[in-house]
């Protein structure tokens, strides 16, 4: 039995008004996801305390870590008289109790809703005293009623732009590296690649050390990664900004820009491996450093495996669900592979995102065969694959019931993925995460070929 | 609790007045008042007449572990119900939370049976639903989902923001209900309400019970003893135990609210002759509804721990006072004991005179005290993290219990005896003889009762207290939930999740006693926990080195 078995294959409603099993979640689990990238913070939520329970939940269950954040806790009176005397009493409670460096205060449908002002409350914390010299609060605004986790996270890092840095005039020869929603690996990978390269490297939001750290017998509340606020501070100095992914950092790499003449470059999530090249050019023409042989090393690598396993990619038809900045990378990486990307849907809105993905197939076999929903949901994506099948799902954890119903591979990408281990420790960023992507759908096809291939055709070597 | 939990095998050494003080040395002065009276030292053995504040506002800005109304109304309680939409109107965030984060294992397996659990349905408010209302919206939602699914029952389950812009989820509903001729019904269960997700339980009752229960006379099993199991949710596949266990005994399992449950199992609970409640802080009022609407009498059971459980069937039995039931009860417990004593007779020897902490819920840090005592194992201190004062200090508080604003916004149940389907199961004689006996009827004497001499009760505990805890006492076990996990854990100290069992179980019943003495064992004995410090972090020389003639 199904465990969709009401899903039905025929499109026979055409639904405008109700969202069926989403692919993406509220804006404030972004903002305290990319918080936790500064070291030293706690995040703060500013409406009802489920929020912030369900936010740590989710994030708790993705990365396996501690999430320590504080919620306003409004109960009936302060969703009628505002929010202000919680912020206050919390900006106060949560500096005395759990002294961080910072404060990130996100705002939730509740408090947008009523109308609370971040700006007004937080500048009345600091004139009355509540924010310790040398410590910080910054906010930002996240709407659940707009956008997608992703255009939290992009708003926590404008908030970080917005409260934080500052020019002095003189340049620090440092470049900004804004990654986009992605792993604490994928961070460590972006970081590693810009040190091989020789870039002095301003990386912000860094979840790698904070979200994959080390079991000690000592809770820190505040692990020993994450980016200084220091150095987010010195951000306005940067020769220019890197953004990769765009839903997720343009904001704050084009606020650079405006606000503090910081030239910016944004670009994609630098998954698969023309998007990788395209990080270390943009790395290259920004610092002047040449590209180190290392680098052309770990690149043949790539296409080694590339080539030694093409017979098993080309033509395979692929379904992925997940955020634009993501699936742009994984579409790009299906064509480099000559797969097919069948069915591509987003939850995160974007008017651009079907032009992008339409761009990356043109002149391929996927032209005039992929198709592209966003906003879209996973339901219709099953009744896509109910229409016509493919040979792999690349999604989230709540694909896994598409893929047990349809009796098709899924590999693991994007957020939440809360039924596997992997994805903060090893990244699908830069060469090594093409690799990692590649090893895992070859594992699954020829998994599924060592299972279904009659005895009398079952190969040794592959 | 069912069985006394006396004999004490270890008891802490550290003064809890001491202990206290330096939970609470940190707060500033008004925080550090109202936790005061949030954290209760047992003095003695037994009940106390002390008063423990509990139900009251969470502090801004200390780390909880409290969740929402929303997430009690539509996770804990609907969850479970496989075949009824549930429908979150609202932004996307609430509705994608509370898509199968909660364990909600459910039998569908019989031809035709409906599951929309793994689905999860949301209207995805936006900001043009905000400014201008989202009424249309829900109403087309709805319409969407009854043209896809054709469900029994749709629900709608109202959000922070509609509460906010006055969207008006009940007269939407009963328009709808009155197009489609389906039932349909709403909750404003509003993450802004009460204190803690224990308002979205009361306010997912409240409405089960009006637009519910009742409206069927057809329950799908019947049976000579008849009962309803209230207040369990089939975490890990507990409902799926204590139904074998009743089935072998001969008792009917009408309807569970709402572990496994379904539809009709709500709309015929009226027909059933007990009424079982397992956990009491989210269910009791259901319990006392049934009985003044229908004349179902209730008892308080506990199926976590296998002397619970046998306690609890003879209970049971001792209600129906036939015995067939009861003789039959007896054979259960005396086929069904032996592979517990079996299980214990293993794993005592490794477990006892260990220590656990249980901060959870509203029961459950109350009834897994059971299944530590069975295994030799102390638990050091305990608290609910949405328990109100009856929890804690036991019924006869209740007419005590200060109504605040936050709880006046919560809506009480006038009931009545219903004119026609209210039937007495007992007469006032036999009630009498039963409670002559040694039965007790509608009773709960709370957590404190139970809890040993210098140990610790906390209300709402944060996680620097939890932090704090650990570092004095230093437990065995921590138990709590995913948010408290992986702290805990860095500290060197395991944690078991007392709400989704680390998606373990069950741990109900006579097999779940056995499935969590092994997790347990496995927990507070693994190796991992040896393995924190590398060798080279050890004590002893700094170096050791050769000389090497040359």
């Amino acid at each position: 039995m199904a465990l969709l078995r009401h899903t039905p294959k025929e499109i026979t409603v055409e639904r405008k008004a109700l969202s069926i099993n989403p692919a993406k979640t509220c804006q404030p689990v972004g903002a305290m996801y990319a918080a936790l990238g500064i070291h030293g913070c706690l995040p703060h939520s500013h409406g009802s305390q489920g929020c912030c329970a369900y936010h740590r939940s989710a994030l708790t269950r993705h990365t396996k870590e501690p999430i320590s954040a504080a919620t306003s806790s409004f109960t009936e009176g302060s969703s009628v008289f505002g929010g202000q005397a919680n912020l206050l009493t919390a900006i106060q409670n949560i500096f005395e109790v759990y002294e961080p460096e910072v404060i990130a205060v996100h705002t939730t449908c509740l408090s947008e809703t009523i109308g609370d002002d971040m700006n007004q409350i937080v500048e009345k914390a600091r004139v009355d005293g509540k924010v310790p010299a040398g410590k910080n609060v910054i906010y930002c605004n996240t709407p659940s009623y707009v956008g997608s986790h992703v255009t939290g996270y992009a708003n926590m890092v404008g908030g970080m732009v917005k409260n934080l840095a500052k020019s002095t005039g003189e340049k620090n020869g440092k470049l900004n590296i804004i990654p986009g929603f992605c792993e604490p690996a994928d961070m460590a990978e972006i970081k590693r690649l810009a040190l091989e390269m020789g870039v002095a490297a301003n990386v912000f939001p860094d979840t790698s050390g904070v979200l994959n750290a080390p079991l000690t017998g000592k809770f820190e509340m505040y692990p020993k990664g994450g980016a200084k606020v220091a150095d987010i501070v010195s951000s306005g100095d940067a020769i220019g900004t890197i953004g990769l992914g765009e839903w997720a950092t343009a904001h704050a790499a084009k606020m650079l820009d405006s606000e503090h003449k910081v030239p910016c470059q944004i670009m994609g999530l630098p998954i698969s491996l023309g998007a990788t090249d395209d990080y270390i050019m943009a790395l290259h023409k920004m610092s002047g450093k040449a590209v180190p042989e290392i680098i052309d090393f770990e690149r043949g690598q790539v296409v080694d495996v590339m080539s030694d396993y093409n017979q098993y990619f080309f033509g395979k038809r692929v379904a992925l669900a997940g955020d634009p900045d993501q699936l742009i990378g994984l579409t790009k990486l299906c064509i480099e592979l000559d797969m097919i990307p069948a069915y591509v849907v987003s939850g995160t809105p974007g008017n651009k995102f079907e032009r992008t993905i339409n761009e990356i197939i043109k002149g391929t076999p996927a032209e005039g065969v992929t198709k592209v929903k966003c906003p879209g949901d996973m339901f219709i994506l099953h009744q896509w694959i109910k229409q016509e099948p493919v040979d792999l799902i690349i999604g989230n954890t709540y694909c896994k019931y598409i893929a047990r119903d349809e009796d098709i591979p899924h590999l693991r990408h994007g957020f939440p993925i809360v039924d596997r281990m992997g994805h903060t420790y090893f990244p699908t960023v830069g060469y090594k995460g093409a690799l990692r992507l590649m090893e895992k759908m070859l594992d699954l096809f020829l998994t599924r070929r060592d299972r279904d291939e009659p005895e009398s055709s079952f190969e040794l070597v592959y | 609790m069912d069985a006394p939990m006396k004999d004490h095998l270890v008891s802490p050494t550290l003064d809890p007045e001491e202990a206290k003080k330096e939970l609470l040395a940190k707060y500033p002065p008004k925080v550090g008042r109202k936790r005061s009276q949030q954290i209760f030292i047992k003095e003695t053995d037994g009940p106390e007449d002390r008063e423990i504040l509990s139900n009251v506002r969470t502090v801004p800005g200390i780390i909880t572990q409290r969740g929402c109304t929303y997430a009690g109304c539509k996770g804990v309680i609907l969850g479970p119900t496989r075949d009824i939409v549930n429908i979150t109107h609202g932004p996307i965030g609430c509705g994608f939370y509370s898509w199968l984060t909660r364990r909600n294992q459910t039998d569908a397996s019989a031809p035709g049976a409906e599951n929309f659990i793994p689905y999860a349905f949301s209207t995805d408010m936006q900001d043009e639903d905000i400014i201008f209302g989202g009424e249309k919206k829900l109403a087309a939602a709805i319409q969407e989902a009854y043209d896809i699914f054709k469900p029994k029952a749709i629900a709608i389950f109202s959000t922070c923001p509609v509460g906010l812009i006055g969207d008006d989820v009940h007269a939407v509903a009963r328009k709808m209900k009155e197009k489609l001729g389906i039932n349909i019904f709403g909750f404003s269960c509003e993450g802004y309400k009460g204190v803690s997700q224990s308002a979205g339980h009361h306010i997912a009752n409240n409405k089960i019970f009006t637009e519910v229960v009742g409206t069927s006379d057809k329950p799908e099993r019947t049976g000579k003893y008849s009962i309803n199991m209230l207040g369990e949710y089939n975490i890990g596949g507990d409902a799926f135990e204590i139904d074998r266990i009743m089935e072998k005994c001969g008792i009917t399992v009408n309807a569970t609210f709402s572990g496994n449950s379904t539809y009709n199992d709500f709309a015929s609970a009226q027909m059933a002759d007990l009424s079982c409640v397992m956990c009491h802080r989210s269910i009791n009022y259901v319990a006392d509804m049934l009985e003044t609407k229908y004349g179902i009498p209730w008892i308080k059971v506990n199926f976590i721990g296998a002397n619970a459980t046998a306690k609890s069937l003879r209970r049971i039995a001792a209600h129906f006072g036939d015995k067939e039931l009861i003789d039959r009860v007896e054979k259960v417990i005396a086929e069904e004991m032996p592979i517990v004593e079996t299980a214990l007779a293993q794993i005592k020897p490794r477990t006892t005179g260990k220590t656990a902490m249980i901060f959870v819920g509203g029961s459950r840090a109350h009834h897994y005290q059971e299944l530590f005592h069975e295994l030799g194992m102390t638990t050091l201190a305990a608290g609910y993290e949405f328990g109100h004062r009856d929890d804690y200090e036991g019924r006869h508080v209740i007419p005590t219990i200060k109504v605040d604003a936050d709880s006046r916004n919560i809506e009480e149940l006038e009931v009545e005896a219903d004119p026609k389907n209210y039937r007495a199961r007992l007469t006032p004689e036999e009630i009498k003889a039963r409670e002559e006996a040694g039965l007790k009827f509608k009773d709960y004497e709370g957590l404190i009762p139970d809890m040993p001499k210098k140990t610790m009760i906390i209300d709402d505990l944060n996680q620097y207290e939890t932090d704090k805890l650990i570092e004095m006492y230093k437990p065995d076990i921590f138990c709590a939930g995913i948010k408290e996990k992986y702290s805990v854990q860095k500290m060197g100290v395991p944690l078991k999740q007392l709400h989704s069992y680390d998606y373990g179980g069950p741990y109900a019943g006579f097999k779940g006693a056995v499935n969590y003495y092994k997790d347990i064992d496995r927990m507070v004995n693994s190796k991992v926990w040896s393995k924190v410090k590398a060798p080279w972090q050890s004590e002893g020389p700094e170096l050791t080195a050769c000389y090497v003639a040359s």
